[in-house]
């Protein structure tokens, strides 16, 4: 088994150089040209109203909205994250955009927004599977081939549809899209909504509370083991409009589920914003894995454009010996802010948080985590590999709290910064407060840069410059990498390496 | 095979000149070894033949099988069939020495326009030569270098080389570090190497590498030149007497 592991492995690294090789800078830049239904610029009481009754809510969700938009409006942007922020004009978005074609039902794929199914393509989605997202009815009755991953894709505002539900639904897991889980399982989302990330959690969850237009649900049964990887491709495609999904995953007693989150934006060259909320619930012996892909467009080498990326994750342990690992491999987006936390409320519950942080040219990013110890004998390990390249500004920042009840608690943290370049730089803000005498808190940081020699010895046995890059990185990473399920860590390796080249020579 | 003619090398940031009219051809399927005293420029020339940042060549060429090595980059003086085996073998963390040497060996292959080799089938390759040189199974999956005694660095070495296959190979001071038998495991690994069209530059300090290594001609350099040229006898000469009479017949001290 060891050998075959290295042959995957092996092949793993294969596939990071091809595609280094065949790539452009930016795969997923394109646009698609689809007729789009929007609702007028601009965030008010209206708009939100407009959102709820497109999306047919019940009248709870349009009050839990508007209480979160009459916060908003009280609220002042957070400026603590060392971020150089361009003034946000949130008068000037888009809050909501659906494919037309969505409007009524398509009978067969031929009768299917063909640019739609040319998106999904591009994403790499299968043929069937297309149909099923496109929303093709009795698409789902058609036999697929044997698959691991259950998809949801979310197009600009709305889900355009979930594969896989009906397999699902044998083993009782729900997947589904969230104005959906409204609808259908309004006693789920009312217990758990808001419940680990409350409407006025901060700026920008307060205005995903508010003006949220979907997003992915998931509910695991107790004792159930989900049967196969759940995934959510999110894409912004509409110009000037702002993205702001909503997660619910709710893991119940026992239960167990990998969730893989993938992003990407055409290039263009005004900003856009991303606004998104995850929030997780683990209940007793519960365990999650939440794995993200983010390749938002980074904006281009001069710094014009890209996703500016908000987004608030957290995990609430809330019961005994519940466990959850977050990953994370942040390529893109002009600016990130983004720090998925564990809250360890029940005792002997674990969070793990492993992060892979790439900022070139002129991206920014702000990221890292917290790690709330509420719990007694809790653990949390925290694994982040900060690359810095161009003039990129790449922050880790990070809270580790043990709370009086949380004794015998352990926190494990390990930063290290890798730079390339001269002109970028890496920072590193641990926060730690320890308040009961029984817990150990262990903080490791190091910085380094590109190594001369190892690029030299590489380039000397043969492997081009970039290419040599992406080998150094990539063993600079390999912890995080480890983290990843399988298909996702091919991705990853390749997003890497293509983010980073031109960052040398 | 290798043509070095009239090299002259300063250091990019400084005046200080290193090599001074070099001169040395080495024919296909012999080996060659150089000895001289610290600072007469011998790891100079090996960097500089390979590639690496930080030299400029003022004057002189230096050709393989009569391609100009001094215009190429590092990673294409490898594939042309250029190996050096480094006096100290850098550390690359997270990265397996499987995974640098399949990248390396198909990198080579891709610029040569040969297929590249599948996962199986390289597998199989690394596996016979390791076995051939005597390379545990272990050292393979390990990340490149990291954690390796001095003796499995060099080993490690002489395992790229037999792997890459190149046709010309310079061995800066592979024996620095070692003791007796890890000497030996690398001499026999360079040995079973050596054939009628691979040729290798043998840079040393020491007489008893080249017990091992037996080889054709042995060149001693001094002040950035090939001082005298003789056979296998002339290194026996400078380890009972030292470098003394050889750098007094050409004016130069043991101190320079």
């Amino acid at each position: 088994m060891a050998t075959q592991e290295t042959d995957i492995r092996e092949g793993v690294d294969r596939e990071t150089v091809e595609t280094v090789q065949n790539m452009g800078s930016y795969k997923y830049g394109w646009e698609t040209e689809i007729e789009m239904e929007y609702a007028p610029k601009g965030i008010s009481e209206e708009i939100v109203r407009l959102i709820s009754k497109k999306n047919d809510e019940p009248e709870w969700m349009l009050e839990w909205r508007l209480q979160a938009y009459h916060r908003w409006v009280e609220m002042k942007e957070p400026d603590w994250a060392l971020l150089d922020l361009p003034k946000i004009d949130y008068q000037d978005l888009y809050y909501y955009a659906r494919p037309k074609s969505m409007v009524e039902k398509p009978k067969s794929l031929d009768e299917v927004d063909p640019k739609l199914l040319a998106t999904y393509e591009k994403l790499g989605i299968p043929l069937k599977e297309q149909m099923i997202l496109a929303g093709v009815e009795g698409a789902e009755n058609i036999n697929l081939e044997e698959r691991q991953v259950a998809v949801d894709a979310v197009f600009d505002s709305v889900s355009v549809g979930t594969t896989f539900k009906e397999k699902l639904a044998e083993a009782g897991v729900i997947f589904c899209s969230i104005s959906e889980a409204i609808k259908d399982h309004p006693e789920l989302v009312k217990k758990y909504l808001g419940s680990v990330v409350p409407q006025t959690d901060n700026y920008f969850a307060t205005l995903n509370s508010a003006c949220f237009s979907d997003g992915s649900f998931v509910y695991v049964p107790p004792g159930t083991r989900c049967p196969m990887e759940l995934s959510t491709y999110f894409r912004i495609n509409a110009e000037n409009t702002g993205q702001f999904e909503r997660t619910l995953i709710v893991c119940d007693k026992g239960a167990y589920v990998s969730y893989l989150e993938g992003c990407t934006a055409p290039k263009r060259d005004t900003a856009q914003l991303h606004a998104a909320v995850v929030e997780i619930v683990i209940l007793e012996d519960a365990e999650v894995k939440y794995s993200t892909v983010q390749n938002w467009f980074p904006g281009d080498e001069e710094g014009k454009g890209g996703i500016y990326n908000f987004v608030t994750k957290r995990a609430d342990c809330r019961e005994p010996r519940a466990k959850v690992m977050w990953t994370q491999v942040e390529t893109g987006s002009a600016i990130t802010w983004k720090y998925p936390s564990c809250i360890l409320r029940g005792d002997d519950t674990s969070g793990e948080f492993y992060s892979i942080a790439i900022a070139n040219n002129y991206q920014q990013a702000d990221t890292g985590t917290k790690m709330v110890h509420l719990g007694k004998n809790t653990r949390s390990r925290i694994v982040s590999k900060g690359i810095s390249a161009g003039q990129a500004q790449n922050t880790y920042r990070g809270l580790v709290s043990m709370h009086p009840r949380a004794k015998n608690s352990r926190n494990y943290t390990q930063c290290d910064s890798l730079l390339i370049g001269d002109k970028c730089g890496a920072h590193t803000v641990p926060y730690i407060e320890v308040k009961n005498n029984s817990s150990r808190v262990e903080h490791e940081a190091t910085t380094s840069k590109v190594d001369d020699d190892q690029l030299f010895y590489c380039r000397a046995r043969g492997v081009g410059e970039e290419e040599a890059v992406a080998l150094v990185v990539n063993g600079f990473c390999r912890d995080v990498l480890q983290a990843l399920p399988m298909e996702f860590a091919m991705e990853a390796q390749s997003l890497v390496a293509i983010s980073l080249e031109g960052s040398v020579g | 095979m290798l043509e070095i003619k009239n090299l002259h090398v300063k250091l990019e940031d400084e005046d200080k000149v290193i090599l001074k009219g070099m001169n040395l051809t080495v024919e296909t399927g012999k080996v060659h070894a150089i000895m001289g005293p610290n600072g007469s420029g011998k790891s100079t020339m090996s960097y500089v033949l390979s590639g690496r940042d930080g030299y400029e060549v003022t004057e002189g060429s230096a050709t393989l099988q009569g391609q100009e090595l001094l215009d190429l980059d590092p990673e294409a003086r490898a594939a042309a069939g250029l190996f050096l085996a480094f006096q100290y073998p850098v550390e690359i963390p997270g990265v397996g020495n499987m995974t640098f040497l399949r990248t390396a060996l198909n990198a080579q292959r891709k610029v040569r326009g040969e297929d590249e080799l599948s996962a199986g089938e390289f597998l199989k390759l690394v596996r016979e030569k390791a076995k051939a040189l005597k390379i545990d199974a272990e050292m393979l999956k390990r990340p490149v270098n990291v954690g390796f005694s001095g003796g499995e660095k060099k080993r490690n070495e002489i395992l790229q080389m037999a792997m890459l296959e190149p046709k010309m190979c310079i061995l800066d001071e592979t024996d620095s570090g070692l003791d007796v038998d890890a000497m030996r495991l690398v001499s026999d690994g360079v040995n079973a190497l050596r054939s009628p069209d691979r040729s290798f530059l043998v840079i040393t300090h020491y007489q008893r590498l080249l017990d091992h290594i037996k080889p054709d001609v042995v060149h001693i350099m001094a002040d950035g030149r090939i001082l005298q040229t003789g056979g296998p006898e002339l290194a026996l000469e400078v380890e009972k007497n030292g470098y003394a009479d050889i750098l007094a017949a050409h004016g130069l001290t043991e101190a320079k």
